[in-house]
């Protein structure tokens, strides 16, 4: 099965760490990354830029409504993502532990629904 | 054969024998269903097999295999066909004893698993596991048959859909994970044990089954001291049964119970758990709490019972697990370890904290306490009090009751 592990965090928390915490937080990253392409887990993986350079595109009777936000009301923001491959939640769930952010943030695990299979549950 | 009884104590561990054979929940428990209706249909006439355990899950797996084989003549879809060919080629039965053990144990720890809500789970459990009706469960628990119905096809949903494993999580996880079982066990206990209304048999039976899902984990995880001392404060709570509510279905409190009503084997049993718990080092929630009940059970007169330990247990569970409830019950104990006068003070604390405004026990505690100390008109007040918070009915009658009894003591005073 495949899941996209969505890593969640206060964008407002991590502008409060030090340059040297950052650093050595990539390296975990960095190593994570490593780890999970060669124990076969990784698909693909990406961080995102903060959600003030996020833009919002609506589609309403034809027309295109294109916002500035969503805006960071909400405690976490979408900070990053995993696409992993994984024989099923359990194993998910160890890996999305193992993501550096977990520890600051929180990680949603999302299956994937194949295309062509109904959505259910 | 007693046909009835049969389904009842054998349902669940068939079931978990079929969901890890055919790798579906629905599929298991319709194809068990035709078996079981087969076998209404050919056991009284043929004989009842010589395994008549092995003979459901062997016809439930044929006539789950000869369904799909009919369904993919209509859809010819290369994933069903390697699906039922896989499914065909699992072996049946090696050791067998062994095969219903591990199903049985992975089928709790699907129940019971994290990513699905706690009223999911507990009614999961008993459905699938316990082979408790779906009709009984809503019963049990209040709720409309449509809405735990839907409840049952949500949670089966998500375990497909999600990924769910059907398999005991492996030794780094089983600890976090087995908390989280032992707390669906005790939830169920404490439905049957507590609940405020609703059947009175089918909460003995919630009781019943919490204690045999007890002791299906006990046997087969015997290294896990805290599913030992669970089991033990289960039995222990539960050998009160027939002392706690009267013929007419009045509470009695512990101390004026008839303690020759107690199920003394139950309490030996419970407290020979609690003792091999403690020695094997258990220190949690579960282990503080039978410990308790064990030195309750085994006081011969209310008199005798050792207040001063049962205070020092609390202690510890108020610094490990602290609740509303727990600190109730500490200033209990220090009132009836120490003075009435400590445990008064402890619980005039309490009421200035907000979040115990609402909380009936805690004006119960102070009424009971008021009353032991002869200050009538105060204690009349306190019961009133908790009259206006508690919701349980025999809670309310028992408390009515105390009341009338102390306004006419008070009167007496007068």
């Amino acid at each position: 099965m495949q899941f996209l592990l969505l890593i969640y965090s206060s964008e407002a928390e991590v502008a409060k760490i030090s340059q040297a915490e950052m650093a050595a937080m990539h390296g975990e990253y960095f190593k994570f990354t490593e780890e999970i392409q060669k124990s076969g887990n990784y698909i693909g993986g990406n961080p995102l830029k903060p959600i003030t350079t996020a833009t919002t595109v609506r589609v309403r009777d034809a027309k295109r409504v294109v916002t500035d936000g969503p805006f960071a009301e909400t405690k976490e923001q979408l900070g990053g993502y995993y696409l992993i491959e994984a024989s099923d939640l359990d194993q998910a769930i160890a890996v999305a532990a193992r993501i550096p952010g977990a520890r600051f943030g929180s990680i949603e695990v999302r299956p994937i629904r194949p295309i062509g299979q109904a959505a259910q549950a | 054969m007693d046909f009835e009884k049969f389904h009842r104590e054998e349902s669940g561990r068939i079931l978990s024998t079929l969901i890890r054979l055919l790798g579906d929940f629905d599929l298991a428990e319709e194809m068990l269903q035709e078996a079981y209706a087969i076998a209404l249909q050919k056991w009284p006439t043929e004989g009842t097999p010589a395994n008549p355990r092995a003979w459901l899950i062997s016809t439930a797996r044929h006539k789950a295999i000869d369904r799909m084989r009919r369904n993919q003549r209509f859809e010819r879809k290369a994933e069903e066909i390697a699906k039922t060919s896989e499914i065909a080629a699992r072996p049946e039965s090696e050791r067998e004893e062994e095969m219903f053990a591990d199903d049985r144990l992975r089928l709790i720890f699907t129940c019971c698993h994290p990513s699905l809500p706690m009223e999911a789970r507990v009614a999961l459990t008993l459905r699938t596991v316990c082979g408790i009706t779906t009709e009984e469960i809503s019963r049990a628990f209040l709720v409309p048959l449509a809405t735990m119905a839907q409840r049952l096809v949500r949670a089966k949903g998500k375990i497909r859909e999600a990924g769910i494993p059907y398999r005991v999580p492996l030794n780094g996880e089983l600890q976090d994970r087995l908390d989280g079982v032992l707390l669906v066990v005790y939830l169920i206990f404490n439905e049957g044990y507590l609940a405020s209304s609703g059947d009175a048999l089918i909460r003995r039976e919630l009781c019943a089954e919490a204690i045999r899902l007890g002791r299906v984990l006990c046997s087969l995880l015997p290294n896990q001291a805290e599913a030992q001392a669970l089991l033990g404060l289960m039995l222990l709570h539960d050998s009160r049964r027939d002392a706690r509510v009267s013929a007419d279905g009045e509470l009695i409190l512990l101390e004026e119970q008839d303690r020759s009503l107690w199920h003394r084997e139950q309490i030996q049993e419970g407290t020979g758990l609690v003792e091999s718990a403690l020695r094997r080092g258990a220190t949690g929630v579960y282990a503080l709490q039978a410990s308790i009940a064990a030195l309750h059970a085994n006081a011969k007169t209310a008199q005798e019972t050792d207040w001063p330990q049962i205070a020092g247990l609390y202690d510890v569970l108020l610094r490990t697990h602290p609740s509303p409830v727990i600190e109730v019950n500490r200033a209990v104990a220090v009132a009836m370890a120490r003075s009435l006068e400590e445990g008064l003070a402890l619980l005039d604390e309490l009421e200035k904290r907000e979040e115990l405004k609402e909380f009936h026990l805690l004006p119960a505690a102070r009424a009971d306490l008021l009353r032991r100390l002869g200050r009538a008109s105060e204690a009349a007040e306190a019961y009133r009090r908790a009259l206006t918070l508690a919701t349980n009915d025999i809670e309310r009658r028992f408390l009515q009751r105390r009341l009338v009894e102390i306004e006419s003591q008070r009167d007496a005073q007068l």
